[in-house]
């Protein structure tokens, strides 16, 4: 894994050396060398109202990989996961510190579009949550609310995306009715059909496959390693060995730090820390 | 008595308590219904639904002018306080938690409260007097400002029912704040939303008092906004207090015809509401 990393050295957006981890007592390890940065935070701080929920989070992800976040609840996971496309600003009394990258340029910067963002950084949801509309205009409704096509291509790009989310075969038959209609697994496959419709950088996945069963659980994550090919993908899971199976690098979470973050391999079989060993060994959590 | 033997005859008093709280509700009710109805049918005829009133002094004739008025005063009303009322929901819903929300959501609440005949002095004021003579339009307003405080909250209501995790998905693929709620949430709330507007339509057919002075009365069809028109309440108002028999039966006959009226908008509430939720569930 790490080898095909290493051999698609590409001249970093953001040189590796600027990674922060050097500050950061080995907190921080960094990603995989050599991979092309998509994302980086630089010491996220994230409270809502009075309870800090992040403390100094750096961390880097690289392009074209499965990064993976792993950590008891609570442990401020998901909420990292939504400080990358800005979902936690419709929450009133959140404040933000620090930096998150998106191709070098600060997301929360003042020259940042929320709503562009948010197209190029797309996000697949805990619980499924399909619109209640037909199939087709689930998948359709990126394309047209961001008029990112002509109206004539709508059909092609629908087709494409279901296609992508190995969906297409299913659902070909019945595009017009109802997406309440389809089974949980294939409810989620929408979703993260209509994600990838808009032909986002970035897809964050919050515990995409925690209401699914085993066999839905696996097609999403066989869609997850066919995916990555084209996406960068971070995802949250309570599962470790999903997390084992899908991802390159992994972060450890706890209590709104960041414990570690390496390759996945190196994550389970020779952690950095102690308490990384315990929660991977199934001593708390 | 033991606990047991206590606790089920205290359960069954409340239980007939309960009974008894649905006869009483029920029972005016059905005399309303059945009162009307054993008046109003004996005079109901072919006449009453296609002539217009004859001249006093006349018997026969009917109302299909003031049928025609308030079909036409309610669509008025409904062009004008549907988008208002819903477009206002929607920033209660999404926008309304600031203390101007709760401005807003007071002041609905006022306006519901507000006796018909104060919506239908402050319409005359505004459509009537500047222009000196009275017109559907003017009660159509009036209608109009009574429909918008209920189409508001019920929107709000049940936008508030939809899961935010619809507008996160929204959001999430780069829409903006105006066009999840639009796009998704109201699409979404659109059986409820569509039950709100057709209560109000309900409630607001029977009116008459805002229409006294607004729309006033008419003894033949206009479909010009700016004459008076007529109205099954107003007609049925003006024939009960006239001295002629032959104008009680033809008022005991129109009020059978509006309760019918409202009657049909509530059974079409029910099965709008429930043909869009199979739609939106399947």
């Amino acid at each position: 894994m790490s080898d095909t990393l290493e051999a698609s050295v590409d001249v970093p957006a953001e040189p590796q050396t600027a990674a922060p981890n050097s500050g950061r007592e080995g907190r921080s390890e960094a990603p995989p060398k050599g991979a092309r940065l998509r994302m980086e935070s630089r010491k996220l701080n994230f409270s809502y109202g009075p309870k800090q929920a992040l403390w100094d989070i750096s961390l880097q992800i690289p392009e074209k990989t499965v990064t993976a976040f792993i950590g008891p609840s609570g442990c401020g996971k998901s909420t990292y996961l939504r400080c990358l496309n800005r979902m936690n600003d419709i929450i009133p009394d959140t404040r933000v510190e620090g930096e998150v990258l998106l191709d070098g340029s600060d997301i929360y910067g003042p020259g940042t579009d929320v709503v562009d963002l948010r197209r190029r950084v797309g996000m697949v949801f805990q619980k499924s949550n399909p619109f209640p509309k037909s199939i087709f205009d689930n998948v359709a409704y990126g394309l047209r609310i961001n008029g990112l096509c002509a109206r004539s291509e709508i059909p092609g790009r629908v087709e494409k995306a279901l296609r992508r989310s190995a969906l297409w075969e299913e659902v070909k038959d019945r595009l017009d009715t109802s997406a309440m209609g389809l089974s949980g697994g294939q409810q989620q496959r929408l979703c993260i059909a209509r994600a990838l419709a808009v032909e986002p950088e970035v897809l964050l996945m919050d515990e995409p496959c925690s209401a699914l069963d085993p066999i839905a659980t696996t097609k999403v994550e066989e869609l997850i390693h066919e995916l990555k090919v084209d996406f960068t993908i971070v995802i949250v899971t309570h599962n470790m060995q999903q997390a084992a199976r899908v991802s390159e690098s992994t972060a450890f979470f706890m209590l709104g730090r960041l414990v570690e973050h390496d390759r996945t391999e190196k994550i389970f079989t020779n952690p950095g820390q102690k308490i990384t060993e315990d929660y991977i060994t199934g001593r708390f959590g | 008595m033991n606990r047991t033997a206590r606790r089920k005859f205290v359960s069954g008093l409340v239980v007939l308590l309960c009974g008894l709280a649905v006869v009483v509700a029920l029972v005016p009710l059905f005399f309303v219904f059945a009162y009307v109805l054993q008046k109003g049918f004996s005079s109901l005829n072919w006449d009453f639904f296609t002539k217009m009133p004859k001249p006093v002094g006349e018997s026969g004739g009917g109302m299909a002018n003031a049928m025609l008025g308030t079909l036409y005063l309610i669509a008025i009303a409904s062009v004008l306080a549907i988008p208002v009322g819903v477009i206002a929901g929607v920033y209660l819903s999404e926008y309304g938690k600031k203390p101007f929300g709760s401005l807003v959501r007071f002041t609905a609440d006022v306006l519901n409260g507000v006796p018909s005949i104060v919506i239908g002095i402050f319409a005359y004021g505004l459509a009537v007097l500047p222009v000196k003579h009275f017109s559907a339009l003017a009660g159509g307003l009036a209608l109009g400002f009574m429909m918008v405080p209920i189409i508001t909250r019920t929107t709000e209501e049940l936008l508030n029912l939809v899961p935010g995790s619809l507008r996160e998905g929204s959001l999430a693929l780069g829409a903006t704040r105006a066009r999840a709620a639009f796009s998704v949430m109201v699409p979404a709330a659109l059986p409820g939303i569509m039950t709100g507007i057709l209560v109000a339509l309900a409630r607001i057919a029977g009116e008459t008092a805002p229409l006294l002075f607004t729309a006033f009365n008419n003894r033949f069809f206009s479909a010009r906004l700016d004459q008076p028109i007529s109205s099954l309440p107003v007609q049925i108002y003006t024939y009960a207090v006239a001295p002629y028999e032959d104008w009680h039966r033809q008022a005991w006959a129109g009020a059978l015809v509006l309760v019918g009226f409202v009657f049909v908008f509530s059974v079409l509430a029910r099965v709008v509401t429930r043909r869009l939720e199979r739609m939106h569930r399947t």
